[in-house]
């Protein structure tokens, strides 16, 4: 299956990736080209097979409420690119 | 002979025996790292201080009488997907360039607890996605067996560490073959356990339904030991299994008479190297001579299992690298224009070409109007690739098959074309879908000394016989006390 | 067409923070005001490498408001993640459940002008909340503090059963009522622990095709809903009446000037990319917590407020008030054990009761008196032991001090004089000072009466049993 342009550009815009003109050009080929492999399983009768979501035994796995400590913000902070007080800091949102 | 060239459980019992100390086979490595890892280009980073510090505090137990465990004080490398606590993780990734983790892997921890020192921190595929180590946003690694080939991936760095002999062991991950492919390129034995038999707390999500991080090592008993360790349920993983931890080691010598293995005929397959097909067919053989039967058995969707994987690993890739946004930590586009451009360029910038070619494919196969076409139906064909396998076990105790249909490549022969890269995985991902434990064993080398594994396949669960299995091959050949000629 | 021929069709969707001590998937605290990231940890920070683990009350909360609303709870049900990018949400998704929530089909009934009414509740979900931004903090510069992200929420999805602003504020304060009920949430508006989200459309009346609908944000008060629906339904029916057509978008209330105004960031085309959470086997719940969960179901507020009707004689008027908070209602109950007349038990708490809880600003858990002793004091005033404004006094005075009721009748000196000796007496003396009164009186000026009872109450410093002393006058003047 073949992918447009405007496709690759719409779903980067949805993965937030500024591709470049060049990327653009090449994904919309590879992926186009990852589709036409993968189509191989539309030929597959796939109706009535109930869809795999996880691959484990595990029963749904549930925790007490309690409380346990934090990080203390100067750690929850120390990675951050850019902070004020104990806030991540980020360009001016507009709504 | 060298500290280094001793196997995990050599080393431990000539610590035991306090005829070596911690620190000195911890200064071994490091010594090790220093001549060759010019060549290898294994480590990210080495902690040496860490490390001489937790192999000084071992030496202190051994010597007090009481040692954390049976590995205490055995220097380990780490695939750099584990967060350590204070010490630098990138996931190969330009993304986390700088990123210091306020705390540690589950599987870190239980190593730590147990005393190891680990050593530095292993280069890989950018977030796990890759073949070859050639996506690491940092450098390739080499294959010890021959510098110009890759050691495979994406657990490349931590297989070239252990084949290299710069670390005893090491832990992977395996999604689609990542501890099992580089391990068969590079004379080591790599072990993806059952899915949800080891946490996944504290290790960097690429699927989060197939990952699955593992022992590396260069014995098979090596490889047990250290699965002995890490295998354990984890309360802050809702995916671990609580499932009691058997003892790896005691049936490790039991051998293979009456166990029936299937040789599924999907797997020998046109395109696979006839080296290779060789070596393996060879190895069947051999198993039988150890009084073992060979069943021909049928994986009939084996087919299937790429498109299958790609779709899914790829989808959930989206999802889980979505976090990467440079605002709570990593690399961050300083000079965006307002909130948009600071996602849109700080993630351009931050990933590579692999890791964008899979965000754009899980995006898209989750999009509006081709969810049921890509996603769901890749799930339900995943169904049909379990059930494969679920038959087959009934037949069978284990399925063999080669581990890669190719040798070692030579870095740069594929990087310009992902399909063809992706077929590298051909063997190894059905287990991932399935869930279910794969072991890679060495089973003999090319004409060119490059080497070849045997892949071995088991019920969820049945690690100890896989392991079992493998060493009673290994056994005979002991291909382990071969060197990489570095 | 005006707007009488116009039927607005309304649906809310409701956001309850579940009063749990820990979020939903971490161990971090989910206290409301605390500096910025102090509650956060590597899970709700996002940090790479985490997994979510699951609060247990949190599932038990989903599982007894569903049963409270009449729903099929789920024996699986499937957790999701909802994919979006913005600063408060770390993960860049949301963990949430899309198309097998924990409950369905459930109902609400409210009270209409037109009697009762049954609202269908669509579903109920279990999510995590996300975090906050401060868009505004200058320099340029917005501000994210991630305290509230991962504490866990409840939405509650209604059918588009509500026709008017009316109701929709009815069927908002019944769900408020119940979920505080079920102390799964502590109806705080303003704090945004409970939340509205309208979806508003108009049909011309008659039709039986929804219009196109909007969803209004920001409603953060009763009043706010109301008049944010209003003025919507009268904005749709200006754009229809216009030519115009209605389009689809999240609208929303602009509280300073009363309008709702198009939210332009959220027009962009959404696709959250909804997929089963890897991370999170499917949650099963057992018959036996359904059991054990339906059994320990409190009594809720519409079942408790016709038992107080016909349990305790009340009007429906006092019953509402009664049981519109359990604590009150269960300190009715506390009393009508030691008293009998319902009716004048209410006409204590509606009067007296709640002037002074209000008037003092305790709340009824630090009551300093017992229910035993207002029903003393109610018993004294039956028996004329003391008057009833007297009786008022002592109330405050137990409400102060919590001291017996006959201990500051006693101290106080407020016990009313029933001796019929002592009052003849009294009388005796009064009406022989009042010869000229008397006189008139029994000329048929009969309004001398009050003044006679007067004079009496003051010679008595106002602690003659009434009624004694009106029957006594009444002997003495010839009645
Ligand atoms: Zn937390």
């Amino acid at each position: 299956m073949a992918l447009t342009l405007e496709q690759v550009r719409h779903v980067a815009t949805l993965a937030r990736l500024a591709l470049t003109p060049e990327e653009e050009q090449r994904f919309t080929t590879q992926l186009s080209a990852v589709l036409d492999a993968v189509a191989q399983l539309q030929s597959l009768d796939v109706e009535a097979v109930e869809p795999t979501s996880h691959a484990t035994l595990a029963a749904s796995l549930l925790r007490e409420d309690v409380m346990k400590p934090s990080l203390p913000p100067e750690k929850s902070l120390a990675n951050a690119p850019a902070k004020s007080g104990t806030s991540f800091a980020v360009p001016k949102i507009i709504e | 002979m060298q500290l280094t060239d001793l196997t995990m459980l050599e080393l431990a019992a000539k610590l035991a025996e306090r005829a070596v100390s911690s620190e000195e086979a911890t200064r071994a490595c490091l010594e090790r790292i220093r001549q060759v890892d010019s060549k290898v280009r294994a480590f990210l980073r080495v902690d040496e201080e860490g490390a001489l510090a937790a192999a000084r505090a071992s030496d202190a137990r051994r010597k007090a009488g009481s040692p954390a465990s049976a590995l205490d004080g055995v220097p380990l490398g780490l695939k750099d997907i584990f967060l350590t606590e204070g010490v630098e993780t990138t996931a190969g990734s330009r993304i986390l360039e700088g990123f210091v983790p306020p705390y540690d892997a589950t599987v870190v921890r239980l190593l730590k607890d147990a005393g190891l020192p680990l050593v530095g921190k292993l280069n890989m595929d950018e977030f796990a996605m890759g073949s070859s180590n050639e996506s690491s946003a940092y450098f390739p690694s080499h294959n010890p067996w021959d510098l110009a080939r890759t050691p495979g991936g994406s657990s490349g760095g931590s297989a070239a560490a252990v084949a290299a002999r710069e670390v005893f062991g090491a832990l992977g991950t395996d999604t689609g073959g990542s501890i099992r492919q580089p391990a068969a390129f590079t004379n080591t034995v790599g072990l993806k356990p059952t899915y949800g038999r080891v946490s996944r707390y504290g290790v960097i999500a690429y699927a989060s339904s197939l990952d699955q991080p593992g022992p590396m090592a260069r014995t098979v008993a090596d490889t047990a030991a250290l699965l002995q360790l890490i295998a354990r349920h984890d309360p802050q993983d809702s995916t671990s299994a609580a499932v009691e931890t058997p003892d790896y080691q005691a049936d490790l010598e039991a051998g293979v008479r009456g166990l029936k293995l299937g040789v599924p005929r999907e797997y020998f397959i046109e395109g696979i190297d006839p080296e290779v097909e060789a070596s393996i067919r060879e190895t069947l053989r051999e198993y039988e001579r150890l009084g073992a039967t060979l069943v021909d058995v049928s994986l009939p969707h084996t087919k299937y299992a790429l498109a299958t994987y790609y779709l899914l690993a790829s989808s959930e890739a989206s999802s889980n690298l979505a976090r990467y946004d440079g605002i709570r930590y990593g690399q961050r586009a300083k000079d965006a224009r307002g909130l948009k451009e600071l996602y849109a360029l700080t993630r351009e910038r931050g990933f590579g070409p692999e890791v964008k070619r899979r965000i754009m494919l899980g995006t898209y196969a989750l999009s509006a109007g081709y969810y049921d076409a890509y996603y769901l139906r890749a799930q339900k064909v995943r169904t049909l690739i379990r059930e494969d396998f679920t038959k087959a076990f009934q037949q069978v105790d284990a399925v063999l098959s080669p581990t890669s249909p190719v040798p070692a490549f030579k870095l740069g022969e594929k990087v310009d074309d992902p399909l063809s890269m992706y077929l590298m995985d051909v063997f190894t991902l059905p287990c991932n879908l399935a869930g279910l434990p794969g072991l890679a064993v060495p089973c003999g080398f090319t004409k060119a000394g490059l080497p070849v594994g045997l892949q071995i396949l088991g019920r969820p669960f049945d690690e100890a016989r896989l392991l079992r299995i493998a060493r009673a091959f290994e056994r005979e050949h002991d291909f382990f006390r071969r060197p990489a000629p570095l | 067409m005006p707007v009488s021929d116009f039927q607005p069709v309304i649906g809310l969707e409701v956001h309850a923070q579940l009063l749990t001590q820990s979020k939903i998937f971490c161990g971090c605290s989910t206290a409301f005001g605390a500096e910025p990231n102090r509650n956060t940890c590597p899970v709700c920070l996002g940090m790479p490498g985490v997994l979510p683990v699951l609060n247990q009350r949190v599932v038990e909360f989903a599982v007894r408001t569903g049963l409270a609303l009449e729903c099929t709870v789920k024996k699986t049900s499937v957790w999701s993640r909802k994919n979006y990018f913005y600063p408060d949400l770390p993960k860049g998704y949301q963990i949430t459940q899309y198309d097998l929530p924990i409950c369905e089909y459930g109902r609400l009934v409210i009270d209409t002008p037109q009697g009762e009414k049954v609202i269908r509740v669509r579903r109920i979900h279990m999510e995590e909340d996300a975090g906050k931004n401060v868009h505004d903090a200058g320099g340029g510069q917005s501000l994210v503090d991630l305290n509230r992200a991962g504490v866990p929420l409840l939405e509650i999805v209604s059918e588009p059963d509500l026709r008017d602003a009316d109701e929709a504020v009815e069927y908002l304060k019944t769900l408020r009522d119940v979920l505080m009920y079920l102390g799964v949430n502590d109806g705080n508006l303003e704090e945004g622990s409970f939340r509205c989200d309208a979806n508003v459309s108009v049909m011309p009346k008659g039709s039986s095709t929804y219009g196109q609908r909007c969803e209004l944000k920001n409603l953060n008060s009763f009043r706010f809903l109301k008049q944010a629906v209003e003025y919507e339904i009268s904005r749709q029916v200006d754009v229809i009446e216009s030519g115009g057509k209605v389009s689809q978008e999240t609208r929303l209330w602009d509280v300073n000037k009363g309008v709702t105004r198009s939210m332009r960031s959220k027009e962009e085309a959404h696709d959250y990319r909804y997929f089963p959470e890897p991370d999170l086997p499917p949650l099963h719940v057992s018959d036996e917590a359904i059991d054990a969960a339906a059994k320990a179901l409190p009594e809720l507020p519409r079942a408790k407020l016709t038992r107080f009707m016909s349990q305790y004689g009340l009007p429906a008027y006092d019953a509402r008030i009664l049981t519109a908070e359990r604590p009150l209602a269960d300190f009715f109950e506390a009393c009508a054990a030691h008293y009998a007349d319902g009716k004048k038990l209410s006409n204590w708490f509606l009067g007296e009761l709640m002037r002074l809880l209000k008037e003092e600003g305790t709340p009824l858990s630090a009551l300093a008196f017992t229910p035993a002793q207002l029903a003393e004091l109610l018993g004294a005033v039956d028996k004329g032991t003391v008057s009833s404004n007297a009786g008022k006094d002592v109330l405050g005075e137990m409400f102060r001090t919590g001291k017996a009721p006959s201990d500051i009748i006693a101290e106080k000196g407020l016990a009313q004089v029933s001796d019929t000796g002592a009052i003849e007496a009294v009388v005796d003396d009064i009406l022989a000072k009042n010869a000229g009164e008397v006189e008139k009186y029994r000329a048929g000026k009969k309004q001398v009466f009050g003044f006679f009872v007067g004079q009496v109450m003051k010679a008595m410093k106002g602690k003659g049993n009434p009624a004694l002393v009106n029957d006594l006058l009444k002997k003495k003047l010839g009645d």
